[in-house]
């Protein structure tokens, strides 16, 4: 029908537009740098067409949502006629009559699209008046409140959950008026099936969803004068966090953020990255000896509590697989509360151990009961690198201003193979700068393993160390940890390594971090990561001298018995496979 | 408070049949496999099927009179569905109970010609009579649950009232309660299963 247009293109507000393989007019209509506004619209997830904010004028057809409309060559659309205009406008105006808008005091406040759209669109009254009766807040979840009168239903948590996640935590319940997002059952967030990721909050176009903040309780214990209070910082904060204070995304601004956590009070800055060289040697010895005895491979890693609470929801048969290894930051709470308590002439109960995280699910995490002895946490309290920013903010820093200082050694020493576990293929390649070391008994001519790095959510490597071949797999998003889990499963892969990620791009992906719909924020991210790894003088854990004192002076040898206990972890079954049992279970592969 | 004068006291009718409060399910961290046999048939006969999820639904219902949050989480796990769907499924349409229904169901009809006929009235005496509301529709004893209903499409009977299949026309609030007062005494001669 459209074949007396000699080249594809489309005609948007009287521009002509060529058509390059885009999946809907949106897509096409923001190439052609007009923002149009949208709640529901996400490019990572399926379309739903429901916010109709989206609405433009195709000639011939009328008014339609651009996010469901494929381009197609001759296209006639306006976006912006008096029409359109209307009902965008009365849109916002029935979201918000309904909406608690209580904006000065929304966490989200600085990220809000409702807000943001209400602004471009040119909304200055609502003439609606609120028929919902207000809500409870849900605080059942240490990762997450969950404030049902700020949901405007545009199901962006819904899909990210279901679709990248295959959890499904949240969805849809009841109709037309009553509807709403809630939990299986109407119960709380947190005693259900969530596994505190956090992606439905970095998603939420408004504050119905946020990550559940423990500034004021960190704030307390920097007040106080009994506690001695540190800080340990994730790889992934250090090239987000200046975006809060409006640098580009991947800038790393170690030096004043270190400069910062000491003026805000804390006596130590250590390095969560400095627990990463353990546990790749941690991880790495146990994946050896997996290896040479042929048993419980492929190992997955356990660096990401969102994944090891799924794998104990949804595949306890293959917890003997996970790796034993605490995350980085459990290592550094627990090496804290045992070796800071002589050093410094203090009792446990006195040091509180404050981690700067681009996570919520590090705040489920640090709370497990097999965390905590003598009623004191190894980590106290979670911050998320939102948090962190915020409260440089209350304490009124000028972040620019700031003079960089160094972490407190000996845990604020790292490698660049360390600060790498920020990025989707960190720990593998971490792993590997180790694990091909000791395997060949040779020098590595360059550290970098370009094979396990890369954007897609599943990716395959095969890599030759010492003769040997291994394969790994590196995923994150949860839907495809399930697909190669539910392989694994069922025998059906050779893989020696499995690295999991919750998180899109891996933890600078996090729910943690400043609040970006970009993916391109991710990509400037994660080359930061590498950046700050290509400019540190080492990149091998083995090469962490400080590391190295550590297991003569206080743990041992690797893997050993006080390493064990400080190091290492158990996992617990969460729900029964009521209905189907694993067809064979305990399955391990031969590869 | 709901006002239970006139509820009277009976010999108690059947137990609800899953007892779980719908604020707590039971299912959290518990080690024993739910056994819901009758459910565990349903699933099978459907084929497991995600697809089948509503029709499998409905004979849950028919089996339990309403779906306990237990029986949803089990359907969920069996057709690998999460939960939270199921859920959502099981409010969004109306015919799907997600609290305990009573053994007697009283629709009445609250459609166009049944509301010009006086429905109103009659709901008002039956509610106050059996001491519930529109929030609460269902008798203390689990007996009966009261709703309204649209339409029946027996407008020349209205207003009309139908408990369980019988369907009874030209209602006054007396002709009414005198329904429910045969159904109760039935009900204390010999019980119904």
């Amino acid at each position: 029908m459209t074949t007396s247009v000699p080249t594809k293109t489309l005609n948007i507000d009287g521009l002509d537009v060529a058509i390059n393989g885009e999946r809907n007019l949106l897509e096409l209509i923001r190439k052609a740098d007009i923002e149009l506004p949208t709640f529901c619209y996400h490019s990572d997830l399926s379309v739903y067409g429901a916010c109709r904010l989206c609405l433009v004028e195709i000639e011939g057809r009328g008014i339609q949502s651009a996010c469901s409309t494929p381009p197609e060559a001759g296209l006639k659309v306006r976006t912006h006629t008096e029409e359109i205009r209307e009902i965008r406008k009365i849109s916002i105006e029935l979201l918000l009559a309904n909406h608690d808008q209580q904006c000065p005091t929304c966490l989200k406040s600085n990220s809000c699209q409702l807000k943001s759209v209400a602004r471009q669109l040119g909304v200055d009254r609502v003439r609606f008046k609120r028929v919902h009766e207000p809500e409870p807040l849900d605080y059942s979840s240490v990762a997450l409140i969950r404030d049902p009168n700020k949901c405007i239903l545009c199901g962006d948590c819904v899909r990210f959950c279901a679709e990248v996640q295959s959890v499904g935590a949240i969805d849809f319940a009841y109709r037309g008026h009553d509807a709403a997002v809630l939990p299986a059952f109407g119960q709380g967030l947190g005693d259900g099936e969530c596994i505190n990721c956090g992606q439905c909050a970095a998603v939420c176009t408004t504050g119905a969803l946020t990550p559940r903040p423990e500034i004021d309780e960190v704030w307390r214990a920097l007040n106080d004068p009994t506690k001695f209070v540190v800080a340990q910082v994730a790889p992934a904060v250090r090239v987000a966090l200046g975006e809060e204070f409006g640098l580009e995304p991947g800038v790393v601004t170690s030096g004043q953020m270190v400069a910062a956590l000491k003026r805000l009070g804390f006596e130590r800055v250590y390095d969560t990255s400095f627990a990463a060289d353990l546990t790749v040697l941690e991880e790495a010895n146990e994946f050896l000896r997996r290896k040479a005895k042929n048993e419980n491979l492929p190992q997955f890693t356990s660096c990401c509590p969102g994944w090891v609470k799924f794998a104990e929801q949804y595949f306890p048969d293959l917890l003997p697989q996970l790796s034993t290894c605490r995350s980085p930051q459990q290592m550094l709470g627990a090496l804290c509360k045992e070796l800071l308590p002589a050093e410094i002439n203090r009792e446990r109960k006195d040091i509180v151990v404050v981690s700067v995280m681009p996570c919520t699910a590090k705040k489920f995490e640090a709370k497990r009961p097999e965390f905590t002895h003598d009623g004191s946490p190894d980590v106290d309290h979670v911050l998320t690198t939102q948090e962190l920013a915020r409260m440089i903010i209350e304490a009124g820093l000028r972040y620019d201003k700031l003079k960089p200082e160094s972490y407190d050694m000996p845990m604020g020493f790292k490698t660049g193979a360390g600060v790498l576990f920020g990025n989707s293929g960190g720990v593998s390649e971490a792993v590997l700068r180790y694990a091909a070391e000791k395997v060949s008994g040779e020098t590595l001519r360059s550290p970098d393993f370009h094979a396990v790095r890369g954007e897609d959510g599943l990716r395959l490597a095969t890599v030759e160390i010492g003769g040997q071949v291994l394969k790994l797999a590196v995923v994150h998003g949860l839907k495809n940890a399930r697909t190669l889990a539910d392989k694994v499963r069922r025998g059906k892969t050779d893989l020696d390594l499995i690295e999991v990620m919750a998180c899109p791009g891996g933890c600078i992906g996090g729910a943690g971090q400043p609040v970006s719909r970009n993916a391109d924020v991710r990509r400037l991210r994660t080359r930061g990561i590498y950046d700050v790894d290509k400019n540190l003088d080492l990149h091998k854990s083995q090469e962490n001298h400080f590391v190295n004192e550590v297991y003569t002076r206080h743990l041992g040898e690797i893997g050993g018995k006080r390493a064990h206990k400080l190091l290492h972890t158990c996992y617990v079954p969460r729900f029964p496979v009521e209905a189907t049992p694993p067809a064979t279970p305990g399955v391990t592969t031969t590869p | 408070m709901i006002s239970n004068l006139n509820l009277e006291t009976q010999g108690q009718p059947e137990a609800a049949p899953a007892s779980a409060p719908l604020s707590k399910p039971s299912t959290k961290n518990s080690l024993a496999p739910a056994p819901f046999p009758k459910v565990a048939l349903i699933i099978e006969r459907h084929g497991r099927k995600p697809a089948r999820l509503v029709p499998i639904l409905q004979e849950v219902q028919e089996e339990y009179r309403y779906l306990p949050p237990d029986i949803l989480s089990y359907v969920a796990r069996s057709l690998n569905i999460a939960p939270a769907r199921v859920f959502g499924v099981a409010t969004f349409y109306a015919h799907f109970a997600i609290k305990p229904k009573g053994k007697h169901l009283v629709r009445l009809c609250d459609g166009t010609a049944c509301h010009v006929k006086d429905s109103v009235p009659i709901l008002d005496a039956i509610r106050f009579r059996l001491g519930v509301t529109e929030a609460q529709p269902t008798t203390r004893d689990l007996l009966f649950t009261v709703e309204t209903v649209a339409c029946l499409g027996a407008c020349g009977l209205a207003p009309v009232l139908v408990v369980d299949d019988q369907v009874y026309g030209a209602m006054t609030p007396e002709k009414a309660l005198a329904v429910l007062e045969s159904v109760r005494e039935q009900e204390r001669k010999e019980p119904s299963p």
